[in-house]
């Protein structure tokens, strides 16, 4: 007799994962070791050594973008998880109503319309803008980064809402809770676990972006990514290797914190 | 167990909820009244459907009656929302906060209700102690058995000291024995807070063993009001002695009324007496009802006769289901004694003796 039939097990399978797997962990594995390279340049190895990191965190071109980067970041997820757990509430504690799916759409525009599209719309918005109020600050970027931002923040929200009994805010509310007192007590904080892994998956999202932050920002506001992008123009040093890295790990780090958070509770 | 008259703690006059609109529309509750008294343990009884829990949740306030009152103490509370009535729940899932301890559960309502915090903590301890839960008051409510979580549950809907407390069909998810334990356990409760309870269930015999009054409920009306005892012997029409325990329905014609009595021929052609249900004015064909346990098989002539179908053995009694030579399905229950068997066999002639005041006269 053969082994049991199973759906898992059909020839090529192995063969088409490994493929996949090579293409995409394997550049990314040279990318690190080359980030390790003496060398003045990418394509020749001259032994291991940090001397690009440390070019790097020298770089205050770099320390620059990273910072902005960041503050982009923090701030763009922060109010993306506001404004995507006040949908997620209007979405799913009400009874279905005409337009629900509608505002669905409208909600996760960011992840269907393809992103050029969206960086366009924004240059000539904010260009506008700019010229009525004479403003050229951060304000256009962190607006952008939250507008497609949201639709991330609001998957985890919510699908922790829609797990949520909802006989436990009937029951606080039994108890002489006010509508308010409910959602601080009982709603929120059954929630947290799902606003938490909303914001840390817009701040990855937001640090990573390029497209539309490249056609949105002014002179001297680059962020990390549009700072490699430009560099590389110029040519490659094992610097951009040494950034690359830190990057990864750093996204690692939260994804992975994401993942634990998310789980968490449940 | 006498009716023992007292203040109104409830009143539902003409209360409709109907759901939906147009064709579609749904009357849960079709003109409802009934009256709770101040102290009673009050049952609303009837099968999945029948408005039951409707009507629990319009008291609660978490749904609004179409038309019609809902008088607590005389005050009508039908439009205030469920956090300004001064009645709790007990829900069916229980609906602990799965991120608050047990005595921190117990206590929500009282917090909320702006209590000061010795006072909430003299309470929580008095619940905790009241149901028996003092050793597990810093327990999260997921560490705890479904059980424990019922007791939970019943403290923190009592601790506010509610004027009613709302019963949703609280001991269905427990097993048997659980639920023999917790059904004690209510009354006890009851008795020692002196607190209104109102219970919706559709366990009929929960509803018989619990209760001081029993509304029995079909398609969003009220049936019947009355106590355990007036319920299953005294049925007021079909649906109540069908839906209550098991009974005999026996077509009959009717003659001689008069003083609560009636005089049926069943038929059989022999006739006996039956009591008229309180301002029912039976046609002359009528519904007669016999409880299983108040017929006697005889192997001389009864009022009725007929052949043994069935005998079903069920520890303390036995079922002896019999076919009438007039067609019918009628069913005996023959108390057990240790030493004998029933006495009868599949097969044999038998009569029926039906006693007097065993028979009563039906609205269909």
């Amino acid at each position: 007799m053969a082994k049991n039939f199973s759906i898992k097990h059909q020839p090529g399978f192995t063969a088409v994962a490994a493929t996949c797997f090579v293409v995409l962990y394997l550049p990314i594995i040279v990318l690190v070791l080359y980030a390790f390279n003496a060398a003045n340049s990418t394509s020749e190895w001259g032994g291991l050594s940090l001397k690009w990191f440390r070019s790097a965190w020298q770089n205050t071109e770099v320390i620059d973008a990273t910072l902005r980067s960041f503050q982009i970041g923090a701030i763009a997820a922060i109010l993306a998880s506001i404004f995507a757990t006040m949908a997620a509430l209007a979405t799913t504690r009400t009874a279905p109503y005409r337009g629900l799916t509608f505002q669905y759409a409208a909600i996760n525009q960011p992840l269907m319309v393809p992103e050029i599209v969206t960086g366009v719309a924004l240059l000539i918005f904010f260009s506008r803008i700019k010229i009525f109020t004479g403003y050229s600050g951060l304000g256009y970027l962190i607006a952008a980064h939250t507008a497609f931002c949201i639709p991330f923040a609001y998957l985890p929200i919510r699908a922790r809402l829609e797990n949520m009994d909802l006989t436990l805010e009937r029951a606080a509310a039994d108890l002489y809770a006010t509508p308010w007192k409910t959602f601080r007590r009982i709603t929120l904080p059954l929630l947290w676990p799902g606003i938490l892994a909303g914001l840390m998956l817009a701040f990855v999202i937001s640090l990573d972006d390029v497209v539309i932050t490249e056609f949105v920002k002014s002179g001297g506001q680059d962020t990390l990514p549009t700072y490699m992008l430009g560099q590389i123009r110029r040519g490659i040093t094992p610097e951009i290797n040494a950034i690359s890295t830190a990057f990864l790990l750093l996204s690692v780090a939260i994804v992975t914190l994401f993942f634990f958070i998310s789980r968490k509770r449940d | 167990m006498p009716d023992k008259p007292g203040r109104n703690a409830i009143e539902v006059a003409n209360v409709s909820k109907i759901f939906g609109s147009g064709e579609g529309q749904v009357a849960a509750l079709d003109t409802v009244s009934v009256s709770i008294r101040e102290n009673e343990f009050f049952t609303l009884l009837g099968p999945s459907g029948c408005g039951k829990t409707t009507l629990l949740r319009l008291i609660a306030g978490f749904d609004f009656p179409t038309h019609g009152e809902i008088l607590l103490y005389g005050q009508d509370i039908a439009p205030l929302p469920p956090f300004k009535r001064p009645v709790n729940t007990v829900f069916q899932s229980y609906a602990l906060f799965p991120h608050m301890t047990v005595a921190d559960n117990i206590g929500f309502g009282l917090e909320m209700l702006g209590k000061p915090k010795a006072e909430i903590k003299a309470r929580v301890a008095e619940m905790l102690k009241l149901v028996k839960m003092e050793a597990l008051a810093g327990r999260r409510t997921s560490q705890i058995s479904g059980g424990q979580q019922q007791r939970v549950a019943l403290a923190r809907a009592l601790a506010p000291q509610p004027k009613v407390l709302l019963l949703d069909e609280p001991l269905s998810a427990l097993d048997f024995k659980l639920r023999k334990d917790m059904q004690i356990e209510l009354k006890r409760l009851q008795h020692e807070t002196g607190i209104t309870f109102i219970f919706v269930t559709h366990d009929q015999e929960e509803a018989l063993t619990m209760s001081d009054r029993i509304a029995v409920m079909s398609a969003g009306k009220i049936l019947q009001v009355g106590s355990p005892w007036d319920i299953y012997d005294k049925p007021a029409e079909r649906f109540v002695a069908d839906f209550i325990g098991e009974t005999n329905f026996l077509t009959a014609a009717i003659s001689g009324i008069g003083n609560g009595k009636a005089r049926a021929t069943l038929k059989s052609g022999s006739t006996i007496e039956a009591t008229v249900a309180e301002g029912f004015q039976p046609k002359d064909n009528a519904t007669v009802v016999v409880r299983p346990e108040h017929a006697k098989l005889t192997k001389d002539k009864g009022e009725l006769s007929g052949t043994v179908d069935n005998i079903v053995y069920f520890g303390t009694d036995t079922h002896i289901h019999l076919r009438l030579d007039s067609g019918e399905a009628f069913t005996v229950r023959q108390q057990n004694t240790r030493s004998a068997g029933c006495g009868f066999e599949r097969g044999d002639k038998v009569g029926i003796v039906i006693g007097n005041d065993a028979a009563q006269v039906l609205r269909d």
